[in-house]
């Protein structure tokens, strides 16, 4: 099920390859696969697979990586446009096995 | 070393001590731990003894889930009293740890902290959990809650240094959005290597010596994590079905052609079912067929779902297309239908692992207000269908 993808030419994500040291932890962080070892440094291979989670740019010690990270959940977008819980969400994946419990669109009742 | 540390921070990004923290979650958050002391109570229910150690006696946990703790995951998973279901933080001992023992790092969610200890059966560890005011790593580390300076606190105040000879921590790798790495190691000397995404597969991660295969590392959405999806998003929408439920059927009687009783009977009922069934789609349809459903944007594929039931539903109704009234209320159900279950499909966007949030905004500034219009149209239009059936 590594095939779903959401929306073409959306993710925010951008890498500045001159700052990248080729340390690989944004290669370990990412849940998408988005990146590859090109050489000395990453690349992006898969931008649309990019969930924006924020996990590279937060790992990277060079700063290369920049991404506007966020939540992709409609039910804390509308709760944002309507003032509620500051747009707050838990959603995520189940695979701690826990989640289940405040997911979707039940997440910020 | 300033220096240093600026460009380590990638400049205007994180900058250390940032705290991240979002106090007013409306989903389960702020389960104020009972206990803020450092070393975490030995007498909480889960506790097995406790463990001498330079840091202090420290609680004892097995892998072994007692009767007491499946008890309190299906009360948890029912909705009863999850609010509160958080673990003190601080350091524990999962079987008899020694100064060498791998230490895990956890939120202090109990379900978080039970499938963990779960998986690691015949593993003697150390377990750090985090305040993350009782809720799951994933979500905790979008919030910021499971982050860098939680841990690094956490740290220190646990003891942790004293208690173990080794400096390395592991971490899940969905707790990466919230952690940089390489700050833990600047400020604490702790080099967090991030493990599997599924705490299943943790023991083989320890085995390879912290070495995690390219699966363990990849987040997946299988029919087993959709399913068990369904009933909370079904159990979301039971109020306002409920709610509108009797607004139509008041609505259908008033607006009855002879009599308040048969138009609940011919038309209310109806109603119902259909929204019953827009609701199915929505909140059943779409966690089970997600990947096979035409579409990218999960409104699109929610208003597939919708508009094979309202066709369906006219069929067998039966509605009669050659007069205005069967016209009228045939089209308000192709408009209501694919309304409300691409509304709940892209609701759905929230529970699943790969939507990004320029892709869900993306979605909603032409779905939303499509979705809207198209129950409002749809209820004029049917309002409008049971009145003409007047003139008749
Ligand atoms: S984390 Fe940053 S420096 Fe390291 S490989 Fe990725 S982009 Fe390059
Ligand atoms: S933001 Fe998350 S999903 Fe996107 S590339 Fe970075 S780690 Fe991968």
């Amino acid at each position: 099920m590594g095939s779903m993808v959401y929306l073409k030419n959306v993710a925010t994500l951008g890498i500045d390859t001159s700052k990248c040291t080729g340390c690989g932890m944004c290669l370990d962080v990412c849940p998408h696969n988005v990146f590859k070892m090109n050489g000395k440094a990453v690349m992006i291979v898969d931008r649309d697979a990019c969930m924006e989670c924020g996990a590279c740019s937060k790992n990277c010690p060079a700063g290369a990586l920049q991404v506007q990270s966020g939540v992709g959940c409609a039910a804390a977008v509308i709760n944002g446009m309507l003032g509620r819980n500051g747009g707050e969400c838990c959603c995520g994946p189940q695979t701690d096995g826990t989640d289940s419990v405040k997911s979707g669109g039940a997440c910020c009742s | 070393m300033e220096e240093n540390k600026k460009s380590i921070d990638g400049g205007d990004k994180f900058v250390f001590p940032v705290i991240q923290e979002q106090p007013s979650c409306g989903c389960g958050g702020n389960a104020a731990p009972a206990n803020a002391s450092a070393i975490p109570g030995l007498d909480q229910s889960f506790i097995m003894g406790s463990i001498a150690t330079p840091a202090g006696p420290l609680p004892r946990v097995s892998s072994q889930l007692t009767r007491k703790d499946h008890w309190g995951t299906i009360k948890t998973r029912l909705g009863a009293g999850r609010m509160n279901y958080a673990i003190d933080p601080g350091l524990y001992a999962l079987g008899d740890p020694a100064d060498q023992s791998p230490v895990l790092v956890t939120a202090n969610y109990k379900l978080s902290f039970d499938y963990l200890r779960r998986e690691l059966a015949g593993i003697n560890a150390w377990i750090l959990v985090l305040d993350t005011r009782g809720i799951n790593v994933w979500c905790a580390a979008g919030k910021g809650t499971f982050g860098t300076k939680e841990l690094i606190d956490r740290i220190e105040t646990s003891g942790l240094k004293n208690v173990v000879s080794h400096r390395k921590i592991i971490l899940p790798q969905l707790g990466a959005p919230g952690v940089a790495a390489h700050l833990i190691k600047q400020f604490t000397g702790f080099k967090v290597h991030y493990g599997p995404v599924r705490s299943e597969d943790l023991p083989a991660y320890l085995d390879a010596g912290l070495k995690a295969t390219k699966e363990m590392r990849i987040v997946t959405f299988p029919l087993k994590e959709r399913v068990v999806l369904i009933p909370i998003e079904l159990i979301a929408t039971a109020k306002p079905f409920i709610l509108i439920s009797i607004a139509l059927i008041i609505l259908a009687g008033l607006l009855g052609r002879s009599g308040f009783q048969t138009g609940v009977f011919n038309n209310g009922l109806f109603a119902v079912s259909a929204l019953f069934l827009a609701i199915l789609g929505g909140t059943v349809l779409i966690p089970l067929l997600l990947p096979y459903l035409f579409g990218r944007a999960f409104s699109v594929k929610g208003l597939f779902v919708g508009l094979v039931i309202a066709v369906g539903l006219i069929y067998l109704r039966g509605m009669d297309l050659q007069i205005w009234p069967g016209k009228m209320e045939a089209l308000s159900w192709l408009l209501m239908i694919p309304a409300i279950s691409a509304y709940l499909a892209m609701n759905f966007t929230g529970a699943s692992t790969y939507t990004s949030l320029s892709g869900v905004k993306k979605e909603m500034r032409f779905a939303l207000p499509l979705e809207i219009g198209g129950v409002i149209l749809g209820l004029v239009t049917w309002i409008t269908s049971l009145i003409i059936a007047w003139e008749l």
